[in-house]
């Protein structure tokens, strides 16, 4: 539909979803309330019908498309610019170097602590380039078409440096420096915890289990890429960036920082985002030269970024070492547990997360769900030349767990006890809730052995020997897999402030304000980007006020309207945005009731709101719809008492004390010998979240992240050659997995509700991305056992598993009919356990 | 150097006349040319399938197309289907279903769905998938959009 592009109207309402009925018709709400129903999304029909708002939507007349000059080398000095042929070009208005950007600082990502060391990433690199990607310069143009033309015509000249590309390399002695402030290219070495008596405990363990896994760099490759406008409005002198972004807030704090402003001087808004998985919950380089530019230059700026630039520039995730050593007594039960842990992390720290937001995860969170009482772990941030790496759905839950559930599995094996029993014995049961663990995290209760013994149960893992010799005897390999985790959901202000960040995310803050005609409008500083908050949070008002969802309305994305909040991410919207909400509603619910009694001359408490009326309990001839109590208190307030009416709205904040959700996922694999291609036969994830806001919702984000994590398990990685040139530009080479790549993932719930939510639900978002790598290794390798082989390496390509079964002496067990077909030789699986 | 040419397309039956470069996509033109803003681009390579639009009634991806290319044809975008008052039977049949999440990818399946249950009004589960697995999700793990597409089938049997 033609729209009216860049008007200061369109550029106003961009931020704010259109008005549409949360379901078609309106449902007469049950005793059982609205929420725990499957309702339909609010934001379907807009989206559905093509109707919706992303970034790279307007191109108001006049707008200059910014295209960026990246490094084509992964370490280098800048010795020279040379746009002079691009400035010659028709449509060409100028091209902005680091020279021109003064007064513009770059991002700086810092943990206040003495284990980090600060870098800068400028906004565009200056005297030095320490990626392929790396922005050099923008060429502004008249079309995104001629920018492009003219940006391959600026010539810029390089001192090649020797790169770092792997953490090897990184920490190898004489190693050149990424940044001189980190000489050795650490930029995070922590070592959380470190229980006296650890050597003692392993020295007398009946069993000492080791395992190593290693995780390739994958990235979020959410399907709308990364995109801005901005404009300077001369009306209010602010610069008005739109952005894909998952956390306007903080991306309007980071360009008010870096471009020197007042924050109310930045307005950030964020209409529909398509997709971020949290590689748009930190400040991207790009937004801040788009606001920086569009504000030198007076004119609406537009930088709208391509595949090839989102998979070789656009933050990346998740290339990490695990060597972890389990010490375990005769009966299998854990009594220590070592771990060194190394993520490479690029060439740059995010803002505001820094690069040791992986790092950190890695070794707080490796415990799990496991009764560890006595832990060390030192985990370390290497910094390389490649792209900088920020949070990925799950963050270093997804390789943390892989290497927990590898070493369980191990842990199965060499006592013998198998892979479900080891589990048990180690998991914390039900009576041991609220547990603080070995790192004083308090979990909530959950269902860890519970989901287990689901999940064994589903997959039918009591008959699974005989399936599994069965299927051997046929000549084929398959495998059973399984991993346990816990998910620590929404951290508020106290669990984000021990990390040390200048700035401690965790709170949320709602505004829940119902019109003269009954509605409500619902404001929070979260952002949702396919989470369905329109639903959720009208599900959660429409209980607490007694009305139907359809009169609710949500509006977030932008910092002029809503109040400040730190977005969507970390699994935390349902639980502190929710449940800001849910304090907000039942502040409003109680005005209303107070309103409804001086009508009714009844006592507040004996009010009931309820099927759009409010009424004297138990006293249908006293009722009164809900939109004459929301008339009255606007626009006849002279019969209310003051301090009663006179507005109807409420605010409220939340912040969470951390709530954790569990699960187990397991997995059926077949693998072909000779190909050593993997085939997912059975999904199946047992999860609990406590109280499900709207189940169709739950179910949604569990199948995707599941998707998501067998993508990282089996096909994603990001590659770089040697000299840190990435090879893995397009989806012909970044391998998103398709539907044919999928299995159908069976989802069962368990619902412990929390007593730490107004809601009773935990987060859930990241959970099916964290669980999926290790069931599916888990799997891979229980089939590669038969044949003596394992491999400790996602994703597990074809050549790692037929590399593996070769140098087990090629799988042929005696007596059985598996064709290895011409296995290359290959070297040996270097990453074997060895426990 | 600018090439530009004057093409007439039916764009939803509406029909458009409109001077384009001769290297401008399809995507380009539908989107800023003539404010069909619901086809997305995902990836400008062919791959994702997000911007597919319906050219004489064949699934095209419009990212690898030439706006010239359609002069003298008829194009169908996502704003052809249903209304947001009125949705068509498959755009019901998502939302019944959970087929989308952050909803960018959607007209493209939209569009190629639309085409393929004309062509194969009474498919089998494996053509379902084979066709779901020309584009690209990265939301739903696809299993919501399958029972989408069987619930879209099965109504137009049914019906």
């Amino acid at each position: 539909m033609p729209d009216a592009p860049g008007s200061p109207a369109a550029v106003a309402a961009a931020g704010a979803a259109p008005d549409l009925p949360v379901v078609a018709a309106a449902v007469t709400p049950t005793a059982g309330g609205w929420i725990g129903r499957s309702l339909r999304r609010a934001e379907d029909r807009y989206l559905l019908t093509g109707r919706g708002s992303f970034v790279g939507d307007h191109q108001a007349p006049g707008t200059l498309h910014l295209v960026l000059v990246r490094s084509q080398v992964a370490s280098a000095t800048i010795e020279a610019i040379d746009a002079s042929a691009a400035l010659r070009q028709p449509g060409v208005a100028t091209v902005i170097t680091a020279a021109d950007l003064a007064g513009v600082a770059p991002l700086r990502g810092v943990l206040a602590r003495p284990e980090f060391v600060a870098t800068d990433m400028p906004i565009l690199a200056a005297d030095r380039v320490r990626h392929v990607g790396e922005p050099v310069a923008a060429v502004l143009a008249d079309s995104a078409y001629t920018a492009e033309d003219a940006a391959e015509l600026v010539e810029v000249a390089y001192g090649e440096l020797t790169a770092v590309t792997n953490i090897e390399a990184a920490l190898a002695p004489g190693a050149s420096a990424v940044h001189e402030a980190a000489p050795g290219n650490v930029l995070v070495d922590v070592t959380p915890a470190s229980s006296p008596g650890l050597d003692d405990i392993f020295a007398s363990a009946a069993h000492v289990v080791e395992v190593e896994v290693s995780t390739g760099r994958v990235t979020a490759a959410p399907l709308e890429g990364r995109a801005c406008v901005a404009t300077f409005d001369e009306r209010t002198g602010q610069v008005v960036l739109q952005t894909s972004t998952q956390v306007p807030h903080t991306v309007r704090t980071a360009v008010a920082l870096s471009l020197g402003m007042d924050e109310h001087q930045v307005r950030v808004i964020s209409p529909d985002v398509g997709g971020g998985f949290g590689q748009k919950c930190v400040v991207a380089r790009e937004e801040v030269l788009t606001a920086a530019v569009a504000r030198q230059l007076r004119r609406t700026v537009t930088w709208v970024e391509d595949r090839r630039e989102g998979l070789t520039s656009g933050f990346q995730a998740r290339e990490q070492f695990y060597l972890v050593r389990g010490a375990f007594d005769a009966d299998g039960r854990v009594l220590g547990l070592d771990a060194d842990i190394r993520c490479d992390v690029g060439a740059y720290s995010c803002y505001p997360v820094t690069c040791g937001v992986e790092v950190l995860m890695a070794a707080n969170e490796l415990p799990g769900p496991y009764r560890v009482r006595s832990y060390r772990a030192r985990s370390r941030g290497v910094a390389t030349n490649k792209t900088p790496i920020a949070p990925y759905r799950g963050v270093s839950r997804p390789q943390a767990v892989l290497a927990m559930e590898r070493l369980m599995d191990e842990a199965g094996r060499a006592t013998g006890l198998g892979a479900v029993e080891v589990r048990d014995r180690n998991l914390i049961d039900a009576l041991e809730f609220p547990y603080r663990n070995v790192m004083g995290a308090s979990y909530d209760a959950g269902t860890y052995r519970e989901s287990l013994a689901r999940c064994a149960e589903l997959l039918g893992y009591g008959s699974w020997p005989g399936v599994q010799a069965r299927a051997l005897a046929e000549g084929r390999l398959v495998g059973l897999g399984l991993a346990c985790f816990v998910e620590p959901t929404a951290y508020g202000t106290a669990s984000f402030g021990m990390r040390k960040m200048t700035i401690v995310p965790g709170y949320e803050r709602a505004t829940v304000r119902m019109d003269p005609s009954g509605s409500v409008i619902v404001m929070t500083g979260t952002h949702s980007h396919g989470q369905g908050h329109a639903t959720t949070y009208a599900q959660i008002v429409a209980d607490a006020l007694g009305i139907d969802p359809g009169r609710v309305r949500l509006r977030q994305g932008d910092t002029e309207l809503v109040p400040h909040g730190w977005g969507t991410f970390a699994s935390r919207s349902i639980v502190a945005g929710g449940g800001a909400v849910a304090r907000a509603s039942a502040d409003l619910a109680g005005q209303l009731r107070e309103i409804a009694a001086h009508m009714m001359e009844a006592a507040p408490g004996d009010v009931e709101l309820a099927g759009g009326r409010a009424q004297v309990r138990g006293d249908p001839a006293t009722a009164v719809p809900i939109g004459e109590l929301a008339r009255t208190a606007h626009h006849a307030a002279h019969l209310l008492p003051e301090g009663l009416g006179r507005g109807l709205e409420a605010s409220s904040s939340f912040d969470p004390e951390g709530t954790f959700s569990n699960a187990t996922h397991g997995a059926v694999v077949e693998i072909s010998p000779s190909t050593g291609g993997v085939r997912l036969v059975r999904y199946v994830v047992v999860e609990d979240c406590g109280v499900m806001i709207n189940p169709m919702i739950v179910d949604g984000q569990v199948a995707g992240g599941v998707a998501q994590g067998i993508g990282a398990a089996l096909f994603e990685e990001l590659c770089y050659d040697e000299s840190g040139q990435p090879v893995s530009g397009s989806f012909v080479d970044y391998l998103v997995p398709t539907a044919a790549d999928l299995p159908e993932i069976e989802i069962h719930h368990l619902c412990t509700p929390t007593p730490r939510t107004p809601t009773g639900a935990k987060g859930m978002g990241e959970g099916g991305t964290i669980g999926a790598p290790a069931a599916v290794l888990s799997a891979v390798n229980d089939a590669l056992a038969q044949v003596g082989a394992s491999v400790g390496r996602i994703p597990v390509r074809p050549a790692d598993v037929v590399a593996a079964i070769a140098a087990a002496g090629g799988g042929r067990a005696p007596g059985d009919g598996l064709d290895t077909g011409a296995a290359p030789g290959g070297p040996p699986d270097g990453r074997r356990k060895t426990g | 150097m600018t090439d530009v040419h004057s093409i007439r397309v039916t764009v939803n039956g509406t029909e458009h006349e409109l001077a384009v470069e001769s290297r401008r996509t399809l995507a380009d033109v539908l989107r800023h040319n003539l404010g069909y803003t619901g086809t997305h681009v995902g990836c400008e390579h062919g791959i994702c399938g997000a911007c597919t639009v319906l050219v004489d009634g064949m699934p095209a991806r419009s990212c690898l197309m030439f706006g010239v290319q359609v002069d003298g044809r008829s194009v169908e975008t996502v704003e052809a289907l249903g209304t947001p008052d009125a949705l068509s039977p498959l755009q019901q049949a998502f939302t019944d279903h959970h087929g989308l999440q952050c909803g960018f990818c959607t007209p493209g399946f939209l569009m190629l769905i639309t085409a393929f249950l004309r062509e194969t009004p009474s498919p089998t589960d494996d053509e379902i998938r084979e066709v779901v697995a020309s584009n690209l999700c990265r939301c739903t793990g696809y299993q919501s959009i399958l029972r989408a597409v069987r619930a879209a089938a099965d109504a137009r049997a049914g019906s």
